[in-house]
């Protein structure tokens, strides 16, 4: 199949953030590579410089998923580039890099290193950042959104994939805003604010970042309702992806608006969830007499 | 082995409970994993209950959970040691022989052999005492292990490592006191292999450190997936943060500040 422009031989990809192709080799060795679990590999947000991350506690289980507040570490640009890429050039599938910067011309900056890769298929804006100058959440409002891409969009001509946050009044719009100002395709939803309290110590939150980015089974009602929504405001090619556990959560997203589907916080239960459900998938639609999307 | 550790199958296991006892306050539960590989000292696995994970306390336990391998047996069963405390360990410690769990290992960077010249030494507290069980397996010779228990329902948990010295906090067992009062004494010439509550890890990392002596330490931390994907399971090193599931859970004393 084609997404945005990438060709892909299969139908999942992963959440940006929910697996780390080089620490799995490190585990697993080249069996990773010899069944890597998806179509296209999508990296952990890379930002100009580097970033050590939020301090533990970082991760809450709940009763249907679970808070993370990782704060997005990384190695930034430069070392990513020299020590990350030259790894990720290994895997057997397409690369699609995710960038944040808290300001436009960061992002931009970003932008046109990745997009001078070849290793590089495609680029996901992380616009769940503030924007130093004005604020604003990027990707929270749509002329701020628009704004960005009216300075990143002449950086490459590679797919740009901006990745929506749930934590806004109107993703559609944002999405609209996006569209009109030369994105190529949207991804949602990016995880939903939530915070937990310390089991033991009153008004205290669990997290070491205060609050966090919540995921999992939970959020699939919201992700099927935002995709929808996205849908039919835009016609752009949509990753959806929240809560997806099965072949059958992977067809409901699809079914309500997306092109192609991430799994995220199920594969740090299954590592190869990847697989299984592109697998389930198939069946589905084999059963249901509909063309196999990776044909 | 291939470079610093033993590499996982490249997905999850379901395997079959072959076993389940109590020992005093803990429960070993044996895991049969015979087309699974052999494992360095120290490696982890994630366990969840095949069936029936979720709808205990708060409708949890949702990820599974990180176990030190506690022994391996010539066939290829797995021991493991729980103390229910949470809803995933008293789910784990539920299951009776023909459920089935899901397993992913061996994970993780397990100890090293000692230093040539020095004599290993074994500290261990509480449900930690997992990892030195296989050690102990694995070193040549009597080797010198000290454990340390609450009380006596959780020192029954010394049955593990033969020849054991024990301290109870409560003094019902054994040396009534620190486990690390224990090692004070048995520091020169040693090289100290720990796992236990934060607490006691900074103690031994503190004497260790004192006396110029090596010490690993295994570590614990909450994770989601255990090989590197969910950045959940940092600690503080002097080198930053570190994901104790790909880069430990067995660290060098001397590369942290301080433990918890």
């Amino acid at each position: 199949m084609n997404f945005a422009g990438i060709e892909l031989s299969g139908s999942i990809v992963n959440a940006s953030g929910t697996f780390d192709a080089i620490a799995a080799r490190r585990a697993f060795g080249d069996a990773l590579l010899a069944s890597f679990p998806f179509a296209a590999f999508v990296s952990k947000t890379v930002t100009l410089e580097p970033r050590q991350g939020n301090p533990p506690p970082r991760l809450w289980e709940l009763g249907a998923g679970m808070l993370n507040s990782i704060g997005l570490p990384n190695k930034g640009l430069n070392r990513f580039l020299a020590e990350d890429l030259p790894q990720l050039a290994e895997l057997p599938v397409p690369l699609i890099v995710n960038v944040m910067g808290s300001a436009p011309q960061d992002v931009a900056r970003l932008v046109a290193a990745f997009g001078a890769r070849e290793e590089v298929a495609a680029l996901e804006l992380n616009v769940s950042c503030p924007n130093v100058t004005t604020g604003l959440l990027m990707g929270a409002d749509p002329g701020e959104t628009a704004a960005l891409l009216d300075v990143v969009r002449s950086q490459t001509a590679k797919p740009l994939i901006v990745k929506l946050t749930p934590n806004c009044a109107s993703p559609g719009e944002v999405a609209a805003a996006a569209e009109q100002h030369g994105a190529d395709a949207v991804s949602l939803i990016n995880t939903v604010r939530g915070m937990a309290m310390h089991p033991r110590r009153p008004r205290e939150p669990w997290l070491g970042g205060g609050t966090g980015g919540m995921s999992g089974p939970a959020v699939r009602a919201i992700a099927l309702a935002q995709v929808r929504e996205v849908r039919r405001r835009v016609r752009l090619p949509i990753l959806g992806m929240g809560g997806v556990q099965s072949g059958r959560h992977a067809r409901e997203l699809l079914d309500a608006g997306a092109d192609l589907v991430a799994v995220g916080t199920e594969s740090f239960r299954d590592p190869l969830a990847g697989s299984r459900i592109a697998a389930e998938l198939l069946e589905i639609d084999a059963n249901s007499g509909m063309i196999g999307v990776t044909a | 082995m291939s470079g610093d550790r033993t590499l996982a199958p490249f997905g999850r296991r379901r395997l079959e409970v072959v076993a389940r006892r109590a020992l005093g306050a803990y429960i070993v539960l044996s895991v049969a994993d015979p087309e699974g590989p052999d494992l360095d000292p120290g490696q982890f696995a994630m366990l969840a209950a095949a069936q029936r994970w979720g709808g205990g306390a708060d409708e949890r336990p949702f990820l599974p959970r990180a176990f030190s391998v506690a022994r391996r047996h010539g066939d290829g069963t797995l021991d493991f040691l729980l103390e229910p405390v949470g809803p995933g360990t008293e789910r784990l410690a539920e299951l009776r022989p023909g459920d089935d769990v899901w397993l992913l290992g061996p994970l993780g960077r397990g100890f090293s052999p000692p230093r040539a010249g020095r004599r290993p030494v074994l500290v261990g507290g509480g449900v930690g005492i997992a990892p030195l069980a296989i050690l102990q397996d694995r070193l040549a010779g009597a080797v010198l292990v000290l454990l340390g228990f609450r009380d006596a329902a959780h020192a029954e948990g010394a049955a593990l490592l033969p020849g054991a010295r024990v301290a109870t906090d409560d003094g019902s067992v054994g040396h009534h006191g620190l486990v690390t009062e224990l090692l004070a004494a048995e520091c020169r010439g040693a090289e100290v292999y720990a796992c236990g509550p934060p607490p006691m890890l900074e103690s031994v990392r503190a004497l260790c450190s004192e006396h110029d002596v090596p010490a690993q330490l295994a570590l614990e931390s909450g994770m989601a997936c255990g090989y590197g994907a969910c950045f959940g399971c940092v600690v503080a090193t002097r080198a930053g943060y570190v994901r104790l599931c790909v880069d430990g859970p067995v660290l060098a004393a001397a590369g942290l500040e301080v433990v918890g």
